[in-house]
C-alpha cells in the first residue's frame, strides 16, 4: 500500500492489455441500472427485463410496440419540430432522427390488441431524452383528437426527461395543450390509460402522465417531478434508492398498480375491456 | 424616449423580476375589496406559499388564488420564497372547483421560481398536484384570468396559468426554467445564466409576440395600476361571462391548441 496508490488506481484502464480488451465484443455483459447486477446480455430476452430485480430496461418505441402488438398503423409520421432556431438544436434533431429512425420522441397510431382497436402512444427516450417539444405535443394531442373522434380508448406509455429546453416556453405550452385534449377526451367518457416507464419526469409528470383514468407503472421505473440532484441540493441530504420509484409511488397512492413488462399486454386488454371497449 | 426610460436587457429583466415589487396581499387588497381568505387543501395541510380566498371585484364576487413569497426572511423560509408544495396546488384546486360551483370568475396571481423541489414535495405527488390543476383548469366553465407579476417559473407557474387570458406585469418573466437551470442543463454551466436569458424569450414583450400572454401591465407601483387592473378585469371578465360555458371552454382549449 504505497502512498500514491490512488494515483495508480486512477489510471487502471491503462494497465489493461489493449489487445485483449479490444477482442471483447461490445455489449456482451450488461449492468442493471437499478440493482447493479451484472449479467450476460442475452439473459435479458426481447422484453429486456433484469432477471434479478425485474427492472425493465429502456426500450425504443419500436421495441416496445413489438412487445404489444403486430397490428399498428402509424399516424403523423412527418410531424417535425418547427421552432428550431436555438443554436445547435437543428443538428441535434437531425442526429436524433438518424439514430432512432423516428421523426420525433413519440410514436403514435392506431393499434389492435387482442381484437380491440386502441389509440396507442409510445414515448422514446432515445430521441433527445423523450423531451416534450411542440412536435411531441402535437402528435399526442392529435392522438387524443383522433381517439375522441373514433371513440377509442387511449393507451400512452410515458418516458421523458421533461421539457424540450431548446424550444423554451413553447415546450411548457405543450403541457397545457395536451391537458386540454385530455380534458375533452375524458369529458366524452372515454378511457385514458397511462403506463409510466423509466424515466418519466418533469413537465410530463406534471401534466398528462398523471392525468390517466388508470395509471400503471413498470417495476422500479423512475417517476418524479424535480430531478434528484436538484432535490439533494435543496434539502441537503442523500435520497434513498427507492426515492421516486414506481413502488414508492404505489405506496403513496399515485399509481394504481406496478405491472411487470411481460404482463402488460394482457393487463392493458383487460382494463380496456372493463372500460367498455368492444372487441 | 429611450433617454428617459431605458428598456431593460433580458438579464436585467430576470433580476428585476426577482425584486419583490408587490407583495401578494398588497396586490389583492389593492385591486379587490373585502378579501376573505380560505385556508387549507382539505386533505392534509395549508401551504402558506399559496394564498386563496373570496373577494369582490366591484359588484362581482370572485375567487382569488395567488402564490406568495412572503415579506421577510421568516415568511420566505416558510413559503420557500413562493415555491408551492403539493398541498398548495391542492388548495388552489379545491378553490377553483368551488369557484366553478358558485359561478365565480377566477383570478390568479403568479410570482414563483417554480414548484418546490423538496423530498416531501415529491413524496406527496408534486407532479400529480400540478397535473390536476392544469387538467381541472381546462374543465371549469368560469372565466379564468392569470396575472404574472414577477417570476413565472415553469410548471409551477403553469399550474395557475392555464387561463382564458394571461397578463404580465412588464419586467416579469415566464419561462420553462430559470436561466440558471437552463444554462446548467444545456451548457453545463449555470454561470452563463445571463446568456441564457437572452435566448430564452422570457420577457413580456417576447411572450406577447409569441401569443403566450395577452397583455402587458405597466411596471409601476402607482395606485393607477390597481385602477387599471380593476377596470380591465371588469371588462374582460364581463365579456367572458357572456359566452356560453361550452364556448368559453372551447376558446380556452383553442388558446393552447395553437402552440
Amino acid at each position: 500500500m504505497g502512498l500514491f496508490n490512488f494515483a495508480v488506481d486512477k489510471n487502471k484502464k491503462l494497465d489493461r492489455d489493449p489487445t485483449l480488451y479490444n477482442q471483447m465484443p461490445n455489449g456482451l455483459f450488461i449492468d442493471c441500472p437499478y440493482c447493479g447486477e451484472r449479467f450476460y446480455e442475452k439473459q435479458l430476452g426481447p422484453a429486456k427485463v433484469c432477471p434479478n430485480c425485474g427492472y425493465g430496461f429502456r426500450l425504443t418505441a419500436h421495441e416496445r410496440l413489438a412487445l404489444l402488438t403486430t397490428h399498428f398503423v402509424e399516424m403523423d409520421k412527418n410531424i417535425k419540430a418547427t421552432k428550431t432556431d436555438f443554436p445547435g438544436y437543428a443538428q441535434k434533431l437531425a442526429r436524433a432522427k438518424h439514430q432512432t429512425q423516428m421523426n420525433e420522441a413519440v410514436l403514435t397510431g392506431i393499434a389492435t390488441m387482442q381484437g380491440r382497436r386502441i389509440a396507442l402512444g409510445i414515448m422514446d427516450t432515445h430521441f433527445i431524452m423523450g423531451s416534450l417539444g411542440a412536435a411531441v405535443g402535437e402528435k399526442i394531442t392529435r392522438l387524443f383528437e383522433r381517439a375522441l373522434k373514433e371513440r377509442l380508448p387511449l393507451v400512452l406509455f410515458t418516458a421523458s426527461g421533461g421539457a424540450r429546453m431548446q424550444e423554451g416556453i413553447n415546450s411548457l405550452m405543450q403541457m397545457a395543450k395536451i391537458s386540454a385534449a385530455v380534458a375533452e377526451f375524458q369529458a366524452a367518457g372515454l378511457f385514458y390509460l397511462v403506463v409510466l416507464t423509466d424515466p418519466t419526469t418533469g413537465g410530463v409528470t406534471a401534466s398528462f402522465a398523471m392525468q390517466g383514468d388508470v395509471i400503471l407503472a413498470e417495476p422500479h421505473a423512475l417517476v418524479g417531478f424535480a430531478g434528484r440532484r436538484v432535490i439533494e441540493q435543496t434539502v441537503q441530504e442523500k435520497l434513498p434508492a427507492d426515492f421516486q420509484r414506481a413502488e414508492t409511488l404505489l405506496k403513496s397512492g399515485f399509481v394504481d398498480q406496478v405491472v411487470a413488462r411481460e404482463d402488460l399486454p394482457a393487463t392493458i386488454s383487460r382494463l380496456v375491456a372493463m372500460h367498455g371497449g368492444k372487441s | 424616449m429611450r433617454l428617459f426610460k431605458k428598456e431593460l436587457t433580458p438579464a436585467e429583466v430576470v433580476k428585476r423580476s426577482r425584486e419583490d415589487r408587490f407583495d401578494s396581499r398588497e396586490l389583492i387588497n389593492g385591486i379587490f375589496t373585502d378579501f376573505f381568505e380560505l385556508h387549507g387543501d382539505r386533505l392534509s395541510a395549508d401551504d402558506p406559499s399559496i394564498i386563496g380566498g373570496l373577494a369582490m371585484l366591484g359588484e362581482q364576487p370572485v375567487t382569488v388564488i395567488a402564490t406568495n413569497k412572503g415579506k421577510n426572511l421568516d415568511e420566505k423560509l416558510t413559503t420557500h420564497n413562493g415555491s408551492p408544495e403539493p398541498s398548495g396546488y391542492r388548495k388552489a384546486l379545491r378553490l377553483m372547483q368551488a369557484a366553478a360551483k358558485f359561478n365565480r370568475p377566477i383570478i390568479t396571481f403568479i410570482n414563483t421560481p417554480g414548484a418546490y423541489p423538496g423530498k416531501a414535495a415529491e413524496e406527496n405527488g408534486q407532479g400529480a398536484a400540478i397535473a390536476q390543476d392544469i387538467l381541472t383548469s381546462m374543465k371549469l366553465p368560469v372565466p379564468i384570468i392569470a396575472i404574472i407579476f414577477g417570476e413565472g417559473g415553469s410548471g409551477g407557474a403553469l399550474a395557475l396559468a392555464t387561463a382564458d387570458q394571461v397578463w404580465m406585469v412588464d419586467n416579469s418573466t415566464y419561462s420553462i426554467l430559470s436561466p440558471e437551470g437552463f444554462a446548467s442543463i444545456l451548457w453545463k454551466d449555470s454561470k452563463r445564466a445571463d446568456e441564457a436569458a437572452e435566448v430564452m424569450g422570457l420577457t413580456a414583450k417576447d411572450l406577447l409576440a409569441a401569443g403566450v400572454i395577452d397583455y402587458i401591465i405597466p411596471d409601476s407601483r402607482s395606485k393607477r395600476v390597481f385602477q387599471l387592473l380593476r377596470a380591465r378585469l371588469n371588462r374582460e371578465i364581463g365579456q367572458l361571462q357572456t359566452l356560453a360555458p361550452s364556448t368559453l371552454l372551447k376558446q380556452r382549449h383553442a388558446r393552447f391548441r395553437k402552440f
